[in-house]
């Protein structure tokens, strides 16, 4: 559980670097890549409703201090993008292969419609017009961009049924 | 456990929300930034050659009018550069002799700290993340600038780090005035992304397409500028005015591409601002 805490915190850290220093600029087609919530779905994917909520929360927290936004925004929506995409990969999601691919292609479209409503709530600039033209591109590149890095966290946590089998074998 | 994690987020929006820049969330804020930092700078040092080579690819597609187009400004630039040559040498010589005191004037006046861009936002708002803060004499209101033109202003800073609000968001407005014809107005967003116009110029005043707009510095005691008078910003691509309006509709061009920034410049003031009393 250990090593799973901290590679995954190594990954997420790393996926909240690039986000913020290199990805938040890149607009294709209008669409904007989001690294750090497809990794998040990678994780929460593989560990489960609970991991996918802490981990949501603490790399949000992290993402609002990074850029000075305001504390627990980042946080609270990835708390729930964690935990939906968690409960999702333990139940229905669990075993299939295009998982992945629902799961971030529904959590971006949550996302971006859950942040704009709280950015309105907070008084702040919430452009509905401009996000709802950009969400099919990047709900695209979102979609690209989870195949990889699918691969490299299943690589890194292993999938939890394969222990159970491995174990089941043994015994 | 979840709940618990959703309630604190926010707790943590509500505090983080009302409370002032100098309260104690942003102080753990900034001491957060001044960690990640270094991250930050390392990846952006990494991501470089690639965006360099995709700019440079990027920028061969209208090379060809962009060419034809800069060499009819260099011709029209030049000329008013004479001009201009001439006007600052009687400007420099009239001033000594009356001995005029000034206000903090750009460039002169200022210190400039050269820092790079660390960190974008998001794609909601127009704010970017520099590499230097209040240890490098950076503080809230600093004006940042490239050597094309006025960028925005610091809004939040930490130790090494600030957080700098681009002139394209939809919270900044600067006082500007025509360079040609001295009309003052208000720069600030437009209808559509990116977009400045310039705002609260009487139908009395002048202003034509291709006037340059710079800013002009503090024209109010109630409302001083934050930037120095005379830092370009755009030029003025459209001027209409209707029957019912009682302001012209001027749109105006960045100097800057804000879309592209990779460096900029913070003017720390050498001399304080004059008070009104």
């Amino acid at each position: 559980m250990a090593a799973d805490i901290a590679k995954a915190g190594m990954l997420l850290f790393l996926s909240v670097v690039i986000q913020l220093s290199i990805l938040a600029q890149v607009s294709i087609l209008g669409g904007h890549p989001n690294l750090l919530l497809v990794t998040l779905v990678c994780v929460a994917l593989l560990r489960g409703a609970l991991f996918g909520a802490v981990a949501g929360f603490s790399a949000g927290l992290l993402a609002d201090t990074g850029v000075f936004g305001t504390l627990g925004f980042t946080a609270l929506l990835l708390t729930l993008a964690g935990y939906w995409t968690g409960r999702y990969g333990e139940t229905t999601g669990r075993d299939r292969a295009h998982a992945p691919a629902v799961s971030i292609a529904v959590i971006t479209v949550l996302y971006q419609i859950a942040a704009l409503i709280l950015r309105y709530m907070l008084g702040q600039n919430a452009p509905g017009g401009a996000i709802f033209e950009a969400l099919v591109p990047t709900v695209l590149l979102n979609l690209i961009l989870i195949f990889p890095v699918y691969a490299l966290t299943r690589r890194l946590l292993r999938p939890r049924e394969w222990v159970t089998r491995e174990v089941q074998l043994l015994g | 456990m979840v709940a618990s994690l959703v309630v604190l987020a926010l707790i943590l929006i509500t505090i983080s929300f009302r409370e002032p820049t100098s309260g104690p969330l942003h102080g753990v804020q900034s001491a957060g930034a001044t960690v990640l930092r270094p991250f930050e700078v390392a990846a952006e040092r990494v991501a470089r050659p690639f965006r360099d080579v995709y700019g440079y690819f990027a920028g061969l597609v209208h090379v060809k009018s962009e060419n034809k187009k800069l060499k009819a400004e260099v011709n029209q630039l030049r000329q008013k550069a004479l001009l201009g040559e001439a006007a600052r040498a009687q400007n420099t010589e009239l001033r000594r002799q009356l001995h005029f005191r000034d206000s903090p004037a750009f460039p002169g006046d200022y210190t400039a700290v050269n820092t790079r861009i660390i960190g974008w936002r998001n794609e909601f708002d127009e704010r970017v993340v520099i590499a230097a803060g209040r240890n490098a004499g950076i503080h809230q209101e600093t004006p940042v600038v490239t050597s094309d033109g006025l960028v925005g202003s610091v809004t939040q800073v930490s130790g090494t780090a600030a957080l700098v609000t681009l002139l394209t968001d939809e919270s900044s407005a600067v006082q500007a005035r025509d360079q040609d014809t001295g009309a003052f107005g208000v720069v600030r967003h437009g209808e559509g992304e990116s977009s400045l116009i310039v705002d609260r110029v009487t139908k009395d005043k002048r202003v034509a397409e291709g006037d340059v707009i710079v800013t002009a510095g503090t024209r109010s005691k109630q409302y001083p500028s934050l930037f120095p008078a005379s830092i370009p910003i755009g030029y003025v691509v459209s001027v209409g005015q209707s029957d019912t309006a009682p302001f012209k509709q001027i749109q105006i061009q960045p100097f800057v591409d804000f879309s592209s920034l990779d460096a900029v410049t913070a003017l720390i003031t050498k001399k304080h601002n004059p008070e009104a009393p």
